[in-house]
Order: C-alpha cells, then sequence, then structure tokens
C-alpha cells in the first residue's frame, strides 16, 4: 500500500514535468496544424505508458539503486577507507585513489547503458540507418565514454587541476576528429554528449563528486563537485566519432583486402 | 465507445512487445546491477539494506523501462513525425519555429533538475560575494539563471531546425559555440563557469530527447536534398551547448 501510494506521487510529479510539452503539442496540433493525429488512440496509449513506465523506473531507482549508490559513492572517497584515518592526509599520492577512478568509470558506463533517453535517440538513429548502425554498438560506445570521462574527472577532483584545462583539450581533440570522421556519424556524435547526462546518470555522479570533493581537504565542493557532468558530455563525442572511424577504417581494409585478393 | 479490436489494437498488441522489451530492460540494468553488488560485496563491505525494498525496486526499473520503450515506439516517436511532417505540409516558418523554441523553453523553465542547480548556483555565487546573500537576491539570481537556460535551450531547438532545414553542416555551428565557451570561460567569473558547464547538461530531459530526435529526423527525412542521419540529428547537442554560452554571458552581464 505504502508503496502504491509512492508510486502515485511519482506519477503525479512525472505528469506535472510532462505538462508544458502535453499543453504545447495539443495547443499546436489543435490550433496550428489543425490536422488529426494520424492512429491519435495509439498514441495517446504510448504517451500514458510513457508516463507510467518513467515513473515506475524513477520510483524503482529511488528505492533500489541510488541509496545504494550514493552510499557507495560516499563510503569509497571517505578518508577512512581510503587511510584508515579520520582525515586525509594532505599531499597523499594520486594513486590512493584507485578505487574511486575504477568505481567512477564502472557506474558512468553501467548508468548511461541504463539511460532512457540514450536508448531513445540510438533506436533512431539504428532505424534511420536501417540497422548499418547498431543499436548496442553506439550505446557501447558512449558508455565507455562516458566511464573514461568520470575516471578522469575523478581524477582531476583528486589532483585538484583545473577542470578548463581538461575541457579545453577534449574539445581541441574532438575538433580534430570532426576532420576525420565519417560525415554520418558527426551530428549524431554530438548529440550522444548531450543525452548521456539525465535522469540515472546525473544523481549518482553528482553524488560522487561532492563526496570526493568534501573528503579531500582544499578541495571546494561547489567549486569541484560541479564538473564531473561535463566530463561525462564531452568524453562520448570523441568515443562515438572514434567507433565510427574505427568502423570505417575495418570496412576499408576488408575492401581493400577482397580487392587485392581479385 | 471503444469496441473490442480498438482495444486490442491500442492497448493489447502494444503490450504484447512488452514482452520482449522485459528482456531488453534486464539486459540494460545488469551492469548497473553488478558494478552495485560487486563493489557492495568485494570492496565496501558495509550491511546490506532492506533487501525485499531492493528487491520491489528493481522489478519496478525493470519494467518501467519496457513501458517506456513501448511508449516511445507508439507514443512519441510517432507523435514527433506525424507534427514534423504536418509543419513540412503546411510550409509555414514562423509557426515551425515557433514551436521548436516553444518546446526547448517550455520543457526547460520548469525542469526540475535546472531548479536544483540554480539554487545551488545562488548559493555559490553568495558565498563568492558576488550577490548579496539574503534570499530575495538569491532568488532572483536563480530565477534569473532559470530563465536563461530555458530561453538559450528555446533559441537552441530554433537555431537547430534552421539548420535543418537550410542543410548547414553541422559541425561548423557546434566548433563555433564551442569557441565561444572557450573564449568566455577566460573572461566569465570563476563562480558561474561550472554552473554554466553544467547547466548544459542538466537541460535535455528524458521526453524532450525523443520528441526532439523525432522532430529533426522527420523534418530532414521530409525535406528533400536532406539525409535523416547526416541533418536529423543534431538539435540536442545546441540544446547542450548553447546554454553554456547564454550563462556565462548572464555571468559576465550581471558582474563586469
Amino acid at each position: 500500500m505504502e508503496l502504491l501510494i509512492k508510486f502515485g506521487h511519482t506519477l503525479v510529479l512525472t505528469v506535472k514535468d510532462v505538462f508544458p510539452v502535453l499543453a504545447l503539442l495539443l495547443f499546436f496540433q489543435l490550433v496550428v496544424l489543425r490536422k488529426p493525429i494520424p492512429n491519435w488512440k495509439r498514441v495517446v496509449a504510448g504517451f500514458v505508458f510513457v508516463l507510467m513506465g518513467l515513473a515506475l523506473f524513477l520510483d524503482g531507482l529511488e528505492t533500489a539503486l541510488f541509496p545504494i549508490g550514493k552510499i557507495m559513492a560516499k563510503q569509497l572517497s571517505s578518508p577512512e577507507f581510503v587511510f584508515g584515518s579520520k582525515t586525509a592526509p594532505p599531499g597523499a599520492p594520486w594513486h590512493a585513489y584507485a578505487w574511486v577512478y575504477i568505481f567512477g568509470a564502472l557506474i558512468g558506463f553501467a548508468t548511461t547503458v541504463a539511460e532512457p533517453a540514450l536508448i531513445a535517440v540510438c533506436y533512431k538513429a539504428s532505424e534511420v540507418s536501417r540497422g548499418a548502425l547498431s543499436q548496442w554498438g553506439l550505446r557501447l560506445a558512449v558508455a565507455v565514454g562516458v566511464a573514461i570521462g568520470i575516471g578522469v574527472g575523478t581524477f582531476r577532483i583528486v589532483t585538484g587541476t583545473p577542470l578548463y584545462v581538461y575541457i579545453i583539450a577534449g574539445y581541441v581533440i574532438v575538433v580534430i576528429q570532426t576532420v576525420f570522421a565519417p560525415r554520418d556519424i558527426i551530428a549524431l556524435a554530438y548529440d550522444s554528449g548531450g543525452v548521456t547526462t539525465s535522469t540515472v546518470t546525473v544523481p549518482l555522479v553528482a553524488a560522487l563528486g561532492l563526496g570526493l570533493s568534501e573528503a579531500i581537504p582544499g578541495r571546494n565542493p561547489a567549486l569541484d563537485g560541479f564538473g564531473l557532468i561535463a566530463f561525462a558530455s564531452v568524453f562520448p563525442i570523441m568515443s562515438v566519432m572514434g567507433y565510427a572511424q574505427l568502423a570505417h577504417w575495418l570496412e576499408l581494409r576488408s575492401l581493400r583486402a577482397s580487392r587485392k585478393e581479385r | 465507445m471503444a469496441g473490442k479490436s480498438e482495444l486490442l489494437e491500442y492497448i493489447v498488441n502494444p503490450l504484447r512487445r512488452f514482452g520482449s522489451n522485459i528482456v531488453g530492460a534486464c539486459r540494460d540494468l545488469l551492469p548497473i546491477i553488478l558494478v552495485i553488488l560487486i563493489f557492495q560485496l568485494a570492496v565496501v563491505r558495509q550491511p546490506f539494506p532492506v533487501f525485499l525494498d531492493v528487491f520491489i525496486g528493481l522489478i519496478f526499473v525493470i519494467f518501467g523501462l519496457a513501458l517506456f520503450v513501448v511508449g516511445l515506439e507508439i507514443g512519441l516517436f510517432p507523435m514527433g513525425e506525424a507534427m514534423a511532417e504536418a509543419f513540412a505540409r503546411k510550409g509555414s516558418l514562423f509557426w515551425l519555429l515557433l514551436f521548436g523554441f516553444g518546446l526547448g523553453f517550455s520543457t526547460t523553465i520548469a525542469e526540475p533538475a535546472l531548479i536544483a542547480v540554480a539554487k545551488e548556483a545562488s548559493m555559490v555565487a553568495a558565498n563568492g560575494k558576488l550577490i548579496a546573500s539574503d534570499p530575495a537576491s538569491m532568488g532572483s539570481y536563480a530565477l534569473g539563471l532559470r530563465i536563461t537556460v530555458a530561453f538559450s535551450v528555446g533559441i537552441a531547438i530554433l537555431v537547430g531546425l534552421i539548420r535543418i532545414l537550410k542543410g548547414w553542416p553541422v559541425q561548423y555551428l557546434i566548433i563555433g559555440g564551442y569557441t565561444a565557451v572557450m573564449i568566455m570561460t577566460a573572461f566569465a567569473p570563476k563562480e558561474i563557469v561550472g554552473v554554466a558547464y553544467d547547466s548544459g547538461g542538466v537541460t535535455t530531459s528524458t521526453v524532450t530527447v525523443p520528441l526532439v530526435a523525432a522532430l529533426g529526423v522527420g523534418l530532414a527525412s521530409t525535406i528533400r536534398g536532406r539525409n535523416p542521419l547526416v541533418d536529423g540529428f543534431g538539435l540536442i547537442a545546441f540544446a547542450s551547448l548553447l546554454p553554456m554560452v547564454f550563462v556565462m554571458g548572464y555571468g559576465l552581464i550581471l558582474f563586469r
């Protein structure tokens, strides 16, 4: 019963969040376009499914995964776990926090694979390319990018190096990759940077960033806690373009090999 | 009256796909479950929270994800595509752009993640003595940030739609935007840079993304000479880039 009440509450909140979009869609459909939506009953059923699904999903995350994930993020970065003492010794080497980097990278990977917005974009991309881009290949490429991003991002918090150096270096690499990447993938790669940081990833990653910057002496949670999310949106752009370049290169190589045989 | 066959078509048939989606959802969640379980057992070794709660929660997550994907297939995607096509038929640039702007603005202004970031940012700014630390000026600063971000997302979708119509290559706009971000980072107050970078990430919500993707792809497929893969994507990238530029601009105007 308690669960049902909580679910009802989440459902109301979800409907409230989605309400502006619904109002906008209805206004344009009825007042401006004045054209019935094909199969509108199916579409309405679809919206109901989306709302129910999101509410269930968020509710389940709140009950099952977020509490443990957040506690773990805090514990792994706490001085008691890392050094076995109440406070972190100043000038501790960066590799003392190895577990944090590993956890950060793995949790970044795992949350990205479950991100509904990314599922939607990869679904569309695979449909549009008539299956040439595989949904799983894309999602794994994005997840690997987020994993590297969070790994590097936690390393940055530990070492206290300035954020903009990493982000600018990242952008420069993205620009260089753009010149060489296949044209088809560019827009999609840029998009994948934006969708990775959403419902599942942000709460856990933010908890990790805040916990880490609270635990390390000399870090300011307000300034250093931010920024992990920026890492999670730059690195997938690189990994998706890298994935496309690799696929392209392998294709060329097999093409050349088959030509030689002839 | 809804006949039996209608019920079958609109509710039962989509739900059949639900079965296979459950399998997919389990596969999608497996990595998180494994990571948390392994770290729990091998590294942290803290007492496990109430097992039943976690179990029920996981069932919720799996069903929720599967339902969401069914809803995408029969609701959000067809809706976005139908609207893109109707706009293209109608041929009115003004209404299309107004719709794009409205979609970006309305979904962002009420976004809970943005409200949280804006509130946090007002505390950072008050601590940095950039604004007075009374509730009124912190509140107006936070509201200003929210409006700036929502406005920038609206403009981003609008520019993105123009780009699809004109067929401009996405990379010039994006690289131009990044250059602007880098230059502004050098001049903007330090207290606003982190917020600006994060505001780009929080703007794209789970319901907006599929709609925007379907709108872009639908538009690019309807207009002759556009390739849905090359031209249809990219709207979300604009929506996460432009808020950074606008928020740093807001900081520069307000504090310099």
